[in-house]
């Protein structure tokens, strides 16, 4: 329960939207085990959890998707920082909240599966229901946004 | 490989989820190239900040007693809503309760069959294998000294080749206890690859064609030949493990 109900919080922003989707999601899967055909069960768990943050945000009217443009205009720029400041060890994990918080959701949920649940590219790839290239690109460039964002917020001591 | 190229491909890099050649050329342009190594630096310094723990939400108490009454309330039978039944109602938090356990227990729901047990031993020994620094017993690229060792330590004599001209170095044996049983595991190491092949009596005597599998990123393959059931499992490229086993029938 521990992945479904940190995806969720993520991808709604409280705690308690967080909980009412997990719930909502458990009572889906509960109510459609018949649909699941075997393996991963945390796979096909998580996959229903996002399902029901999405039609809650969309509901909400707060999913913010990437916009393709954006990308390109980030994408024509490569910013490399100064090779001279990389030794600071520690960053507040608080400003990397707030910088998750900023991304749009399809990148912030990746980069959550990946970083902080450990899933494979394969694994977010059927979760996300995109192919294992989209998933790559998506995790570049909110890597690639997180970076400008904290460096804008800390300077870039922070070497991140 | 340009810069342009590796910044593209560097995440999966960092994520080792790149195939070795791919992987290998990234490192070749790292070691020539300080902007890319400063951007890869960055990025995993990153990716260290985001994996801390205090960034991860925990569920409160709250959230599994909601969910446990939630998912009572769903299982109950309509006409039980009205009527109250304590016996049906104890039986249905029963089977609920159970329900849960075994879904916060999670992916152990599914039970893999034998194949599939087997396969993640085999993957599990090769980690092991690994982490502890013991990849062999006996060290050696002689196949005339690994093979003699199993002696004595076997109820089989497991064969052993040299592939060292097909670019597949033997670095020595191992003993080692899959699927019940002790095992014959020899060490091959292709580049920076190494790769165990576990070895032990088959079942039957028919022969059987290569299959294929993958287990948390590591390939496996394994065949049957002349009496004897072989897995091969590393981190190396598919293409190339199959390419070894081919050699080796």
């Amino acid at each position: 329960m521990g992945a479904a109900y940190n995806l969720a919080r993520w991808l709604v922003h409280n705690d308690h939207d967080a909980e009412d989707v997990v719930q909502e999601a458990y009572l889906r899967a509960f109510k459609f085990f018949s649909g699941y055909y075997g393996g991963d069960g945390r796979a096909w768990l998580l996959t229903i959890v996002r399902n029901t943050c999405y039609a809650w945000l969309k509901k909400n009217r707060l999913l913010r998707l990437a916009e393709p443009i954006e990308d390109n205009l980030e994408e024509a720029g490569l910013d490399f920082a100064d090779p001279e400041r990389l030794f600071i060890q520690s960053v507040d994990s608080e400003k990397i909240r707030w910088a998750l918080l900023e991304l749009p959701v399809d990148f912030r949920e990746v980069v959550v599966m990946r970083e902080m649940e450990g899933l494979s590219y394969k694994e977010i790839a059927n979760i996300v229901d995109t192919p294992i290239g989209t998933v790559m690109s998506r995790l570049a460039r909110g890597r690639k946004r997180l970076q400008t964002l904290l460096s804008k917020t800390m300077g870039k001591e922070a070497g991140i | 490989m340009s810069c342009q190229h590796t910044d593209e491909l560097i995440h999966g890099h960092l994520d080792g989820e790149l195939e070795l050649v791919k992987s290998l050329e990234i490192e070749k342009h790292l070691s020539a190239c300080a902007v890319c190594t400063k951007n890869y630096e960055r990025l995993r310094r990153l990716r260290s900040a985001l994996g801390e723990t205090t960034l991860r939400y925990l569920p409160s108490d709250r959230l599994e007693e909601r969910l446990r009454s939630a998912l009572r309330q769903e299982s109950k039978p309509e006409r039980n809503r009205t009527i109250f039944q304590p016996r049906w109602l104890v039986a249905a938090a029963a089977l609920v309760l159970a329900f849960i356990v075994i879904w916060i227990v999670g992916r152990s729901l599914v039970k893999p069959d034998s194949g599939d047990l087997l396969a993640q031993e085999i993957v599990a020994s090769h980690v092991r294998s690994m982490m502890a620094d013991h990849l062999t017993d006996v060290s050696s690229s002689n196949q005339h000294t690994v093979k003699p060792w199993f002696d004595g330590k076997l109820d089989f004599s497991p064969p052993v080749k040299d592939l060292s001209q097909q670019g597949f170095i033997l670095t020595g044996g191992r003993l080692d206890y899959i699927g019940n049983r002790p095992v014959a595991a020899m060490v091959y190491q292709r580049g920076q690859h190494p790769i165990n092949l576990f070895v032990w009596p088959a079942t039957g005597s028919a022969n059987s064609t290569e299959t294929v599998a993958v287990r948390q990123g590591y390939n496996l393959v394994r065949w049957t030949n002349g009496g004897m059931t072989y897995w091969a499992v590393s981190e190396l490229n598919l293409p190339e493990l199959q390419q070894f086993a081919q050699l080796l029938r």
